[in-house]
C-alpha cells in the first residue's frame, strides 16, 4: 500500500491504496466521485478527463500516486452550488449531449482549452478536442457549445 | 494491471540505485505508453520508478546553435514554447500534432525516444535534425541511436537525462497521422543542416531511417520536385489493418514532398 494526498475540488484527502490504483479509481472507487467516467481501456476516449495541477490529463492513465500532492478538479468541482459553471450551461443551451456518457470528459477538456485559449476559433476547438469521442452528438453542437462557453467564461 | 511497487526519486543517482535494487523495474516518465502496456497485462514489472520528481529532466534551453530539451518535458510544453517556435519552428509542430491535448499534457520527449514506437513522432525529428541524446552514461549520436521496432542504443537502466538538437538552415516536418489514434501512419522531417540535407522517414518502416535517395536529390535541388520519380521499395515499408505496404510507400514520396514545402 501507498499512501496518497491530494487536494479534490477544494478539499484535501488522504488515502491508503495500491501503488497500481489509477487515479480514475482512486476518484470515483475510494472517493465516490463517478462523475469521471470509463469508456475505454486504450486512452482513447477522453471520458474519463480531469484537471491536474490545472492541465486537462486521462485519469484511467495515470497512477493516483503519480498525482500525489496535486490540486484535482473533477466535473463534480465546477458548478458553484446550484449554479452550473458557463461550459456546462453552454452544453445544456446548445445540445451538446445526448447520451452524456462523454460530456464530463468533454467539458474538463473544453474549460482547459478556454483557459489557456480564450477565443478559440472553430478550427482549434476540433484539434483540441481530438481526444473526446461522442458516440451520439456528431461534434457539431459540441464546438458550438464551447465557442459559447469561451464567451460565457469571460 | 498486476501488482507492483511505486517510487518517485528526486535525483538520477537515486533513479538508478532503485532500479538497480528492483527484480524486475521500470521508469515511467508520463506513463502514455507504460500504462496502456501495463492496462493490457502486457508487462509485469515488479517496481515503477517514477522519474517525475527529478529536477534535472525538465526545461528547455535556446542557445546561439541549438535547442536543449530535457527528457522529461512534455510534449504539450515543447509546442507551446515560444522559443523553440522561433528557433525550430517544425519541432514546435512535430510536438503539437502528437496524439492529443491530454496525451500532450503527460508524454515526454524522453519516454517516447526511450519506446522508439515506429509510428513515434520525435524519432524524425531526432534523425532529421541529427540530434544528439545525453544519458546518464555517454552521449549517442542519432544515427547510432535506432537499432529498430522499439529497439534503442540504450542499455539495462540508462536514463534519457535530454535532448540536443542543432539549428537547422531550415526544416519540415509533415505527418499522415492515423485519424483514430493520432499516431504516424507515415511522417517526414526534411531538414537543411549544418551536416547536408536529411531526410528521416517514421510510421512507414519497422523503425525511422533516411531516406538516402531523397537527401541525394534535395542536395541538388531543394524543392518539391526534385523529389519526382523517386521510389520506395514497398518490401521495406509496414503492413498492417492501418495501411498496405504498397499504399505506405506511395505515401512516403507525398508526405516528403510536402515536408520540403514546409521547409519553405
Ligand atoms: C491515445 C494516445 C495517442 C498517442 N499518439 C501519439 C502520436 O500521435 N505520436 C507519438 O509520437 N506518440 C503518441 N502517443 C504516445 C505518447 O507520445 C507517449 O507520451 C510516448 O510514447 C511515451 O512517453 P511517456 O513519457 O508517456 O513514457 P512512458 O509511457 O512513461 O514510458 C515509455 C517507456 O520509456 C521508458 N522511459 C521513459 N522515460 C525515460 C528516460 N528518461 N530514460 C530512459 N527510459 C525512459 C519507460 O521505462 C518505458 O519503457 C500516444 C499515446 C496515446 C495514449
Ligand atoms: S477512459 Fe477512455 S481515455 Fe480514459
Ligand atoms: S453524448 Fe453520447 S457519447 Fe457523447
Amino acid at each position: 500500500m501507498t499512501q496518497v494526498s491530494m487536494t479534490v475540488n477544494g478539499k484535501t484527502v488522504s488515502r491508503d491504496v495500491e501503488p497500481r490504483t489509477l487515479l480514475v479509481q482512486f476518484l470515483r472507487e475510494h472517493l465516490g466521485l463517478t462523475g469521471t467516467h470509463v469508456g475505454c481501456d486504450t486512452s482513447q476516449c477522453g471520458a474519463c478527463v480531469v484537471h491536474v495541477d490545472g492541465r486537462s490529463v486521462k485519469s484511467c492513465t495515470i497512477l493516483a500516486a503519480m498525482a500525489n500532492g496535486s490540486q484535482v478538479t473533477t466535473i463534480e468541482g465546477l458548478a458553484n452550488g446550484d449554479t452550473l459553471h458557463p461550459m456546462q450551461e453552454a452544453f445544456r443551451d446548445n445540445h451538446a449531449l445526448q447520451c452524456g456518457f462523454c460530456t464530463p470528459g468533454m467539458i474538463m477538456s473544453a474549460v482547459d482549452l478556454v483557459n489557456r485559449n480564450p477565443n478559440p476559433s472553430e478550427e482549434t476547438i476540433r484539434h483540441e478536442l481530438e481526444g473526446n469521442i461522442c458516440r451520439c452528438t456528431g461534434y457539431h453542437n459540441i464546438v458550438k457549445a464551447v465557442q459559447a462557453g469561451a464567451q460565457a467564461m469571460k | 494491471m498486476y501488482e507492483f511497487n511505486y517510487h518517485r526519486p528526486t535525483s538520477l543517482a537515486e533513479a538508478s540505485k532503485l532500479l538497480a535494487g528492483a527484480a524486475d523495474g521500470k521508469f515511467v516518465a508520463g506513463g502514455q505508453t507504460l500504462l496502456p502496456t501495463l492496462k493490457q497485462r502486457l508487462a509485469a514489472p515488479s517496481d515503477l520508478i517514477d522519474l517525475g520528481g527529478i529536477a534535472e529532466l525538465q526545461g528547455i534551453k535556446v542557445d546561439g546553435g541549438s535547442v536543449s530539451i530535457g527528457a522529461g518535458t512534455r510534449h504539450g510544453v515543447v509546442a507551446k514554447s515560444a522559443e523553440v517556435a522561433k528557433a525550430i519552428p517544425a519541432l514546435a509542430k512535430l510536438a503539437g500534432g502528437i496524439g492529443d491535448a491530454q496525451v500532450r499534457n503527460m508524454g515526454t520527449i524522453g519516454g517516447s525516444l526511450a519506446n522508439n514506437d515506429p509510428a513515434a513522432d520525435y524519432p524524425a525529428a531526432v534523425l532529421g535534425l541529427n540530434a544528439t541524446i545525453h544519458t546518464n552514461k555517454r552521449t549517442i549520436a542519432a544515427d547510432d541511436y535506432f537499432k529498430g521496432m522499439f529497439e534503442t542504443a540504450l542499455e539495462d537502466g540508462e536514463i534519457i537525462v535530454k535532448v540536443t538538437f542543432p539549428i537547422p538552415k531550415r526544416a519540415g516536418y509533415v505527418k499522415f497521422p492515423n485519424p483514430a489514434s493520432r499516431y504516424v501512419m507515415v511522417g517526414a522531417m526534411v531538414a537543411e543542416t549544418a551536416s547536408g540535407i536529411r531526410v528521416a522517414i517514421n510510421g512507414a518502416a519497422p523503425c525511422v531511417f533516411r531516406h538516402k535517395e531523397m537527401e541525394a536529390a534535395l542536395a541538388k535541388s531543394f524543392s518539391a520536385d526534385a523529389l519526382k520519380g523517386i521510389k520506395t521499395d514497398p518490401k521495406t515499408m509496414n503492413n498492417d489493418i492501418h495501411a498496405s505496404a504498397e499504399y505506405r510507400a506511395h505515401l512516403v514520396g507525398v508526405i516528403a514532398k510536402r515536408a520540403v514545402l514546409a521547409a519553405g
